[in-house]
């Protein structure tokens, strides 16, 4: 789970999860803690489907 | 005055016999054995083989700490300067062996020198710390590899500065030698591009590393009975950073344990990097590595657990070898703790 996917990319991730912002890849500051929660867990089960999924190359979800 | 060569092979090369002799500790003999005979009239008066040991591939990989003393005591007793090793060609187990011996003996001050093929996996493991020279895949190229072994050895002992890797012809090392120009850095910048515009060859003075490949394991079946832990190149650590984990070039990770903690909040936790602007971590370090949602996931049931320690350093300019070295570290706990899957988190 990155936010510069190009990095993750070059470094040899194999699944890879596109976030929000360098300084808070799971959150936004400019949400209410409901709000912000909810766009964290929807990113968090991204990356588990992720898990789940059989790839064969590196793979931007 | 010659200089005196301890050489280095296995149970094969040493006439001892194959696959089921890989298991026989070191042993020493006075003078040369199998291609030491080759290897001495090439090295002529300049150095002699002065004794060869030799061991089993599996007790050399296997009882490492030992070997290594053997050989240092070895190179002792026969007051020697250097050692050779191999070649090992494309033997996977006789290369890292004789990387690990010449490694060993370069450790303790002694000049070493090996000869492989570029694919053995000693290469990777022991280039940074011998010479090795590149091979063919078998010993039919034994004939190729001896002179060159043997003349760049000579070349070494004889204290000759020299040149690169690819001048020499030995296997790239990684390490950097400081070196004077006549022209500025600014005037070589322009006459590389300019070069590469003209698309005309030209070599850079600052390789980037390689990063390598790993083919992708196949999907977690059921994440409902999976172990999951978290690791992040984003230093989020326990408040105070207890292992002094540095703000850029890291040289260290920490293993924290989260039994309990549902939430990561602020005043507890903390970010390290110094790469960032801290203030959206250090106001809630869930941003970074999201425990409170793991915690959520569990408690419901979507995973098993989530694993009860975190992983954390700082990925901010942190150098390319440490970080593989740790990450190995990292993933064999997590293996011998049978963790199924693993979410890293980066900034």
């Amino acid at each position: 789970m990155a936010s510069i996917v190009p990095i993750s990319q070059s470094v040899g991730a194999n699944r890879i999860i596109p976030t929000v912002a360098i300084p808070h890849p799971l959150g936004n500051p400019t949400l209410d803690e409901k709000g912000e929660k909810a766009l964290r867990r929807k990113l968090v089960e991204k990356a588990l489907d992720a898990l789940h999924t059989d790839v064969k190359e590196q793979t931007v979800f | 005055m010659a200089y005196r060569v301890i050489h280095y092979i296995n149970q094969f090369f040493g006439g001892i016999g194959g696959e089921e002799k890989a298991d026989i500790a070191p042993e020493v003999r006075d003078g040369v054995a199998g291609p030491g005979m080759g290897l001495a009239k090439l090295l002529g008066d300049k150095a002699e083989i002065v004794a060869t040991i030799i061991c089993g591939d599996n007790y050399c990989v296997g009882n490492q700490e030992e070997v290594g003393k053997f050989i240092v005591d070895t190179l002792k007793k026969y007051n020697a300067d250097a050692l050779i090793a191999g070649p090992a060609f494309n033997a996977g187990r006789y290369g890292m062996a004789s990387g690990f011996a010449c490694s060993a003996a370069a450790a303790a001050g002694y000049t070493t020198l090996t000869g492989m093929y570029p694919e053995n996996p000693g290469v990777e493991l022991y280039k940074a710390n011998t010479y090795i020279v590149p091979t063919t895949d078998s010993a039919a190229g034994m004939g190729k590899a001896l002179p060159v072994m043997a003349a760049l050895f000579a070349k070494i002992l004889s204290g000759e500065k020299l040149g690169t890797a690819e001048a020499e012809g030995y296997i790239e090392r990684g390490v950097r030698i400081n070196t004077f120009y006549e022209e500025v850095g600014a005037e070589r910048a322009v006459a590389m591009l300019l070069k590469k515009i003209k698309g005309e060859p030209f070599t850079t003075e600052y390789k980037m590393p390689v990063f390598d490949r790993v083919t992708p394991r196949p999907g977690v079946k059921d994440l409902s009975k999976a172990t999951i832990a978290l690791v992040t190149s984003g230093g989020i650590v326990p408040m105070g950073n207890p292992d002094h984990i540095a703000a850029s070039s890291a040289r260290n990770y920490g293993g924290y344990e989260i039994d309990g903690v549902t939430d990561l909040v602020s005043g507890k936790y903390q970010t390290a990097h110094g790469g960032y602007d801290q203030t959206y971590a250090n106001q809630d370090p869930d941003r970074v590595l999201p425990v409170d949602v793991l915690r959520d996931l569990e408690k419901e049931g979507k995973i098993g657990k989530l694993y009860h320690t975190f992983y954390t350093t700082v990925g901010n300019g942190t150098a390319v070898g440490n970080a593989k070295k740790w990450g190995e570290e990292i993933g064999k706990q997590l293996k011998d703790n049978n963790v199924q899957a693993v979410i890293l988190t980066s900034t």
